[in-house]
């Protein structure tokens, strides 16, 4: 712990009190569940936020349970910078990487900074502070593929998943052509032509409608509300995080930790959200891209 | 800390990461797999699939919660404080899951009965209202 040495001398004359009253531990000097204040109550904001999110993904599996189509993930995300396509979760995955890779310069950042050596906090600082902004970068790409190419937005989703197996009776001109067959469940993409949605027709060869021909529907609307606002509430936690730990990292740089007697705890504290934003991550990543 | 040496924390911060991202990319071959891309015509059951990748997230969560974030070192009561009240979302995850289970087996009968219209003016209230008073037949 960052303030042992300088705590000590309290610690010590704690263990030894032998007077445990009431009032004894009302007057002051003794730390509760022995954490200092900010870090508790950077506990408790977590937990706060823990449930927020929790909401927002749990809001999200009862609407995918409720549908009878949803969009599959590793269709939906199966793009790579560079027109590249058909490379399911790659991307992602290395964006998991690099926010993987951010928590652990920030332990090593933590654990300079329980010696009090600011010059290695301040190198792995830096570090967590690239993995962050490189994670933001990834999801900037993410969004923009969505929005400009796939014409995902809040309002209108073009991914969704066939509830029947058929027949394709015209081609869209990318992956499709006409004469395709398909099974259920097998995941497709609308295309935008002029501004209009090219809803695909197609015979139903199987069930109890086979024969009728039908057209693609747009996916499920709520899919796009919930992945903008979920992964973008996550972003914007990564993105406030950044901030933070510039902010702190200057302070670091400054030798203002080395003056205080709490020593680097500020490093402790922003360790703590930062650890958590990877958490979530963990979670959302396995919602939105692994089931 | 406090109980490891600043060389041994090191490495174990070492050891949890690699932990970590072989767990990742465990879960993305597993899910890639499952769903025939590695395999030709090879496919697992979603509750299998969903059912093993909670399990490793949740072996993540606990990882980077007890060691990144050292709760393995806080004392007791701020574990208890902190964790206990994650239970609520269990009842949650079942609560909201069973209703969108419901949502999706009744969609058909649901959206019948969103079609129907009731004919207002064949309702006739009982008592407190007089003739006149036509508000209660128009909230309804």
């Amino acid at each position: 712990m960052a303030n042992t040495a300088i705590h000590h001398d309290v610690d010590h004359h704690d263990d030894h009190h032998d007077d445990h009253s009431l009032e004894a531990k009302w007057g002051g000097g003794e730390r509760p569940w022995k954490a200092s204040y900010g870090k508790l109550m950077m506990w408790y904001f977590l937990v706060s936020d823990a449930f927020t999110f929790a909401g927002f993904l749990i809001a999200y599996g009862t609407l995918r349970v409720s549908m009878p189509a949803w969009p599959v993930p590793d269709f939906v995300f199966s793009s790579l910078p560079g027109d590249i396509h058909h490379k399911p979760l790659y991307f992602v995955t290395f964006m998991t990487f690099v926010l993987l890779f951010s928590s652990f310069t920030m332990v090593r950042a933590v654990q300079e900074g329980q010696r009090e050596n600011s010059k290695g906090v301040v190198f792995w600082m830096i570090l967590t502070i690239l993995g962050g902004i490189g994670f933001l970068a990834c999801q900037a790409w993410e969004w923009n593929t969505l929005i400009s190419k796939e014409h995902m937005s809040i309002y209108n989703n073009p991914f969704s998943a066939h509830t029947e197996a058929g027949v394709y009776l015209e081609g869209d001109g990318h992956d499709i052509k006409e004469g395709d067959t398909f099974e259920a469940g097998e995941p497709y993409l609308i295309h935008k032509h002029n501004g209009e949605w090219h809803n695909l027709k197609y015979k139903v060869t199987e069930g109890p409608d086979a024969g009728m021909i039908k057209e693609q529907s747009l996916g499920p609307k709520a899919f796009g509300a919930l992945f903008f606002f979920i992964t973008g509430f996550h972003g914007f936690h990564v993105f406030s995080g950044v901030i933070f730990l510039i902010i702190i990292c200057v302070n670091a740089a400054t030798g203002l930790y080395i003056e205080r007697k709490n020593g680097h705890e500020m490093v402790e504290k922003i360790g703590l959200y930062w650890h958590f934003v990877d958490l979530v991550w963990v979670f959302v990543f396995l919602v939105f891209y692994l089931i | 800390m406090g109980h490891l040496t600043y060389e041994e924390s090191k490495s174990k911060a070492l050891k949890i990461i690699l932990i970590l991202a072989a767990i990742t990319l465990l879960e993305v071959i597993f899910a890639l797999a499952a769903k025939g891309y590695i395999i030709e015509g090879f496919h697992l059951p979603t509750w299998l699939v969903a059912g093993v990748m909670i399990i490793m997230s949740i072996v993540k969560a606990y990882l980077i919660v007890y060691e990144f974030m050292h709760m393995k070192y806080e004392v007791p009561g701020l574990v208890k404080s902190v964790l206990l009240p994650m239970l609520l979302l269990v009842w949650a995850v079942i609560a909201f899951f069973s209703e969108g289970n419901y949502w999706k087996n009744n969609r058909d009968t649901l959206n019948k009965k969103y079609e129907e219209k009731i004919d207002t003016k064949k309702i006739i209230p009982t008592g407190y209202l007089d003739d006149t008073d036509t508000s209660l037949m128009d909230r309804m």
